[in-house]
């Protein structure tokens, strides 16, 4: 029992850890109902250029490369990087795009995931790197001791950190003007041009919202296996996420998180030894694929009505 | 006087057209498929950054390999199947007799191009990667899985804890943990995992990660279950500092997680961090700087700003110095070549390809290279495209890698037998009537 609690925990655990990822993909898509592609490419460019902002700033500076100054400006000037990012975004690919069918803004977003990697990489080289938050990735002495059960202090705060994210953007979405432009904006781009919905800003900014989610994502998946191009991959895993969650709901991506790292884990250890294991790749794209069947919307998504 | 004007032109314009036809014969032009862009350009760009440094070091402080200079063209894979192909046909036919020789540096490529290399007579040289079948080269005639394979590494690996529990008899009872990656190349393990086992009375508990490999807590929760005396990670990528760090956190020693070549770089060590510390690899190369042939690749070369690497801190990192070691084939093998087919001329690929044949870097050679140690001494003949099949251990102290043993030999005749058997099965099904050997000069 203690085993299969600790299985179930570190899959819940882990499932935050997706649904960090899947947040920036729903707040893009409620704002222009749009799936952004290049989500996975921002978490690597925003992590990739943190940690090159932390390499380079000691040597301007004249600081320790430890210090706390050098850590948080090399967080804002990646913020700032996200912003321009979100901002030329906005200004090169999305705006010819306007009113345009989804699909042709979801290859858009296939040509700009190409152009993030390649820009990423070029700036900053492709050597992998590492990156310490100052949060041991062990597990909780007294649970250990106790129970037996290992659950990673380094988990429990990536799950914390996700929490504020989840409650700070509900927040934004439900109760500011901005969230109720964006909403509006998602529904149909031309009505809310018509009620004078400053469409251009309300993508900026949601993009930028976006970009900060990825670096924070980025920076909790940087600090785990390393800062590198691997992070692209972290996109893999947040897409049956939001399909369980729904493509619209902030909450739906964490619970969407929480279902998909659960149960893919208990699949892993349970199901996996009799059919060879390594199921865990493909495993929450089957559950997602049954979720679909059945509820199309997925948990939390808004269901779409046509009147014919 | 004006004929004597018109006879002196002539010879002076003859004695250009030879000179210039002289100096296109002078060039032997390689082929680099390389990485550089992509999931896997961290290693791509090490390989074949000191890849090209070690060529530039010939030309720089030897005018080339008897005047004949080394020219190269790079080719944008990103490890991609489809791209290895494209790029071996852009340039198979570059340079005065072709790309003389092919270096995939990915399994998946060496697959695509196995067939056309053949057909095409380049030979193909897959060290440390590929089809470990095909060091059989009475069916492989074109390709040479050179110093070691896959299977010989497992098989060393198998040595080395033998050794560390002093004596392979006490191997009997143990459990080793296989931690692979779910693919074709981390399945190759397991024939040869699964007949160490029957041979020294251990048990292989084998478990899959999925790609890329990022989450691994449910086979660390397994492994923790499991309990075994060692763990071998079979790994490629962010699977290896994500299944280091896994270690530490189920509380696994890890002096006994023992990588693979693919798992023993700073690029696996560095991103886990303290985890890292005392985690144990093999390589067929050893990481360093203070090796002769990377201190002449230093003064000769980027002493003189030619030098391949933007991040001249990586200079002496495993992968960098396995880029040298695949210079130091390519170059060796022209020299070989050239030895029997004629100092200071171009090689074609079938030339290139006797050369590798009959490639002997012995103690002395890997001596006068100034590569004492940096790679196993290295004698390949008609039947044997691999070689010593030999691995040294490093371990990892926190900050870089240090060997802790010297080259540690595999099963020469269990690997060899299974090679051969598995070759003969190729043969077989492909009608592939073997070479004799015995009339090879």
């Amino acid at each position: 029992m203690q085993f299969f609690i600790e299985v179930l925990v570190g899959g819940l655990l882990s499932g935050v850890m997706y649904a960090l990822v899947a947040l920036g993909f729903v707040l893009i898509y409620k704002a222009s109902g749009v799936f952004n592609f290049a989500q996975g490419a921002m978490v690597f460019f925003a992590a990739l250029t943190f940690v090159g902002f932390q390499e380079v700033l000691p040597g301007w500076l004249g600081m320790e490369a430890d210090s706390s100054i050098v850590f948080w400006l090399a967080f804002l000037l990646a913020f700032l990087a996200m912003i321009v990012l979100g901002v030329a975004t906005e200004r090169i690919v999305l705006r010819p795009l306007v009113n345009q069918p989804h699909i042709t803004l979801f290859m858009a977003t296939i040509g700009l995931t190409y152009v993030i990697e390649g820009i990423a990489q070029m700036t900053w080289g492709a050597t992998v790197r590492g990156l310490d938050l100052g949060i041991v990735d062990e597990p909780i002495a007294w649970l250990m001791d106790n129970y037996e059960i290992g659950v990673s202090k380094f988990d429990l705060f990536a799950a914390g950190v996700a929490a504020s994210l989840v409650a700070l953007l509900a927040l934004l979405f439900q109760y500011t003007k901005v969230g109720r432009a964006l909403r509006a904006v998602a529904d149909d781009h031309q009505a809310a041009l018509s009620i004078g919905i400053p469409l251009q800003t309300i993508w900026r900014v949601v993009w930028a919202v976006a970009g900060f989610v990825a670096l924070v994502a980025g920076m909790i998946w940087g600090a785990r296996n390393g800062v590198q191009f691997a992070l692209t991959f972290t996109a893999l895993k947040a897409l049956p996420v939001l399909i369980l969650g729904g493509f619209t709901s902030v909450p739906g991506a964490i619970v969407g998180g929480l279902i998909i790292g659960a149960s893919e884990k208990l699949a892993e250890v349970y199901v996996g030894p009799f059919v060879g294991g390594g199921i865990e790749g493909w495993f929450p794209y089957m559950l997602a694929l049954a979720f679909l069947l059945v509820r199309p919307e997925g948990l939390f998504g808004e269901k779409h009505i046509d009147r014919v | 006087m004006k004929l004597k004007q018109t006879v002196l032109l002539g010879a002076a314009m003859a004695g250009l057209l030879a000179s210039s036809v002289t100096s296109a014969a002078e060039e032997q032009f390689i082929g680099l498929p390389s990485y550089r862009v992509g999931p896997y350009a961290a290693g791509g760009v090490g390989i074949f950054g000191g890849w090209i440094d070690y060529m530039q070091l010939i030309n720089e402080r030897d005018g080339g390999v008897n005047g004949v200079k080394l020219t190269w063209e790079e080719c944008e894979t990103e490890y991609n199947n489809a791209r290895g192909v494209e790029c071996y046909e852009r340039l198979k036919k570059k340079g005065s007799t072709g790309n003389t020789l092919f270096q995939p540096v990915s399994t998946g490529i060496t697959y695509s191009v196995l067939e056309k290399v053949a057909q095409d007579k380049i030979p193909m040289v897959t060290i440390g990667y590929g089809r470990t079948d095909a060091a059989d080269g009475r069916v492989f005639p074109w390709v040479f899985p050179m110093i070691t394979t896959y299977w010989s590494q497992a098989s060393a690996i198998v040595n080395y804890m033998g050794q560390k529990e002093g004596g392979m008899d006490k191997l009997k009872g143990k459990k080793i943990g296989l931690l692979y990656h779910d693919s074709a190349y981390g399945k190759e393990s397991h024939a040869i995992m699964d007949k160490l086992a029957a041979k020294h009375g251990f048990e292989v508990i084998k478990i899959a990660v999925a790609h890329p490999g990022n989450e691994q807590q449910s086979q660390w929760l397994q492994i923790r279950q499991a309990k075994p005396d060692y763990v071998v990670l079979w790994g490629w990528g962010v699977m290896n500092p994500t299944a280091i760090k896994a270690a530490a956190k189920t509380g696994y020693p890890r002096e006994k997680l023992i990588g693979v070549w693919w798992s023993g770089a700073e690029e696996d060590t560095v991103p886990a961090g303290a985890a890292a510390k005392g985690f144990v690899a093999a390589g067929f190369n050893v990481a360093g700087a203070n090796y002769p042939v990377v201190a002449d690749i230093k003064k000769h070369v980027y002493g003189k700003d030619k030098g391949n690497m933007e991040d001249k801190s990586r200079i002496g990192s495993v992968y960098y110095n396995r880029g040298v070691v695949h210079g130091i084939i390519t170059v060796e093998g022209i020299r070989k070549a050239q030895e029997k087919f004629g100092k200071g001329k171009s090689l074609t690929g079938e030339q290139m390809r006797w050369g590798l044949e009959n490639l002997n870097l012995d103690d002395a050679r890997l001596k006068a290279l100034g590569a004492t140690g940096f790679m196993p001494p290295l004698k390949i003949t008609c039947a044997d495209h691999e070689g010593p099949g030999k691995v040294k251990f490093q371990q990892w102290d926190g900050t870089q890698w240090k060997a802790i043993t010297d080259w540690v030999e595999s099963d020469r005749p269990l690997v060899r037998g299974m090679i051969e058997e598995s070759a003969a099965a190729y043969a077989k099904e492909k009608g592939i009537k073997p070479r004799d050997c015995s009339k090879e000069s």
